[in-house]
């Protein structure tokens, strides 16, 4: 072991970190968040092998069974499968952040002489880059699967666009969750029990015209209901207008209730 | 007189139960104090908010002369802190965790490079530098975690518990870590359970039971407060064991202690020894080992809250999350 100095700090000049210096912090916990998979590959499996068997899976084993051929299922079932794991991956805020929590990085983070928001900001910023991976393999490997996006490239970002905008309304309840959640096992409980019902009582993976009568009226209120049809416009064509503007609202009303609820569990984290 | 660290009348309350109620600290630039005290006595609170992680419900503190609560942004630029747990980033290496805290410091990304190679040298991690923590052993994470929070140079360190749950060897070399410290100039807080610890680092001592300060002063003082000095007799044979807690028994009018093949009794009087040693000579019990010693801290300890410093119950893990 050597010697290290200990010098007198830097000057103490700054009551809060300024815009440049909040910013620098924050794409530094980005960093931090993205760097991980490197070592980690499993997180990266996690990502990219979950949706492609999803698609494997409900391409070949229900596909004909629900529309006749594999290959007009998954026109119909990979804008769906977009937006479920578009929506399931906004949890991952969660469980990193509430990872964070129990393991104490988040008391060292807040220890330290940086913006309040850069934590949070930092990991958000990383799972959209994350989303955005996810999103651009699942239409990739449809691609290689026979999938055909058949409006324009302009439809695909717009789609694509979309999923960000509602995912990023979506981590403030994934904030709440984190840091309200006592572990991340039960962040993954909740994920699961509130996703799995929500994604799958929608038209996201099977035209809702077979389900029974309350059901059905139940799909056209769900809001993934809406955000698949928009994603669906937008990739093959169809209605576009209408289910984005209700997906928007959606999304609006989603940060209007949660990200209050989020920004007051924080500051009293803070 | 400049206080590294200042507090008075500090309280924090959890519901029902209060973890502080009203606690006077004040550490002057370059010592170590040393809070010792059970689970749940308040330690951690204190720590958490005198690192600005907890706003005090009544009460002030400064840190390097600067308010906790007001001006927390610059408390951070003094301090590092170290908690009960290694806070580090399980998925990063060693080398990119401490990299991490180097950019939000500021630091260029070649200074902070520079710094962690310093620093994992320093803490014999250097080899493992290039891995991720989650394979590090408990010693190495915790090793890690304290040059984490000394990346920044901290002048005033808080270590909360820093070796709770360490093997005997590890313990021992983060202490060689904490005196390394002292020699720099660096403030040191540290919580402990462990008397010996606080005996072995601390310039000064507060002891901490129920969220107050029911001690304080060096471990000499503290020893000598309990007015008491340890009597220690160790009988050659062993059979003369009950005969010599008689004879000791008689001449300081108390019952002593009889554990290990040791009698064993605090006296306020030193003369007694003589009395003691007389009496067995008379007898013709022959003594291998006697001794007239200050009290250790459990002992006093005891003496100055009535139970012994480790059989608790443990209250505070929860209210770190609290």
């Amino acid at each position: 072991m050597t010697a290290v100095t200990t010098t007198a700090p830097t000057a103490v000049t700054a009551r809060h970190a300024g815009p440049l210096a909040t910013l620098q912090q924050t794409m530094t916990l980005a960093w931090r968040s993205l760097v991980q998979i490197k070592h980690n590959p499993w997180e990266l499996l996690d990502l990219s092998i979950q949706p492609i068997m999803f698609l494997l899976l409900f391409t070949y084993v229900f596909g004909g069974a629900i529309s006749g051929s594999t290959g007009d299922y998954l026109q119909f079932a990979l804008p769906g499968l977009l937006v479920q794991n578009a929506l399931f991956y906004t949890l991952s805020t969660a469980i990193g952040l509430n990872t964070d929590i129990t393991k104490g990085v988040f008391d060292r983070l807040r220890s330290l002489p940086i913006a309040r928001t850069a934590p949070l900001s930092g990991r958000i910023i990383a799972d959209t880059a994350k989303q955005v991976w996810a999103f651009a393999l699942l239409v990739g490997f449809g691609m290689v699967l026979g999938f055909r996006v058949e409006t324009s490239l302009t439809g695909l970002l717009g789609a694509l666009a979309l999923l960000v905008v509602v995912a990023l309304a979506m981590s403030w309840m994934s904030v709440l969750i984190g840091l309200k959640a006592s572990n991340p096992e039960k962040v993954q409980m909740v994920a699961f029990s509130l996703m799995m019902p929500l994604t799958f009582t929608s038209s996201a993976l099977v035209p809702s015209q077979t389900f029974p009568g309350w059901l059905e009226t139940w799909s056209d209120i769900n809001p993934v209901t809406h955000l698949a049809d928009a994603i669906r416009g937008l990739l093959i064509g169809g209605e576009v207008a209408q289910p984005t503007m209700i997906s928007l609202l959606w999304a609006a009303g989603f940060a209007a209730v949660f990200a209050p609820l989020a920004i007051r569990a924080f500051r009293s984290r803070v | 007189m400049q206080y590294a660290i200042e507090a008075t009348g500090l309280a924090k309350r959890y519901g029902e139960t209060r973890a502080l109620d009203g606690i006077d600290l004040a550490v002057p630039q370059g010592r170590l104090l040393g809070v010792l005290g059970p689970n749940g006595a308040g330690k951690t609170t204190a720590v958490r908010i005198l690192a600005t992680l907890l706003r005090p419900d009544e009460g002030r503190a400064a840190v390097g002369g600067f308010d906790v609560v007001k001006d927390a942004h610059r408390v951070r630029s003094l301090i590092g802190l170290t908690g009960q747990y290694a806070a580090v980033d399980e998925m990063l290496t060693g080398v990119e965790n401490l990299v991490m805290i180097g950019r939000l410091l500021g630091m260029s990304r070649a200074d902070s490079r520079r710094r962690a190679a310093e620093l994992l040298e320093r803490f014999d991690l250097s080899d493992a530098g290039g891995r991720a923590t989650k394979t590090y052993s408990g010693g190495m994470r915790r090793r890690l975690d304290l040059a984490a929070s000394l990346v920044g140079r901290p002048q005033v360190l808080f270590l909360d518990e820093p070796t709770t749950g360490l093997d005997p060897r590890s313990r021992t070399e983060l202490w060689s870590v904490v005196r390394g410290l002292m020699a720099d100039g660096v403030t040191v807080l540290l919580t402990t359970q462990y008397l010996e610890e606080a005996d072995q680092l601390a310039d000064d001592i507060v002891v901490f039971d129920h969220g107050r300060v029911i001690a304080s002063g060096t471990s000499d003082e503290l020893k000598a407060t309990t007015g008491a000095q340890v009597l220690e007799v160790r009988p050659l044979e062993a059979a003369h064991l009950d005969l010599v807690a008689e004879v000791v028994a008689d001449v300081i009018g108390e019952t002593p202690d009889l554990t290990g093949g040791r009698v064993t009794a605090s006296v306020h009087d030193p003369a007694v020894v003589s009395a003691v040693v007389r009496r067995l000579d008379d007898l013709g019990v022959v003594a291998s080992e006697l001794a007239l010693r200050k009290s250790s801290l459990d002992e006093v300890f005891l003496a100055i809250t009535g139970h012994r410093a480790e059989e608790e119950p443990t209250a505070e893990k929860e209210e770190v999350f609290a």
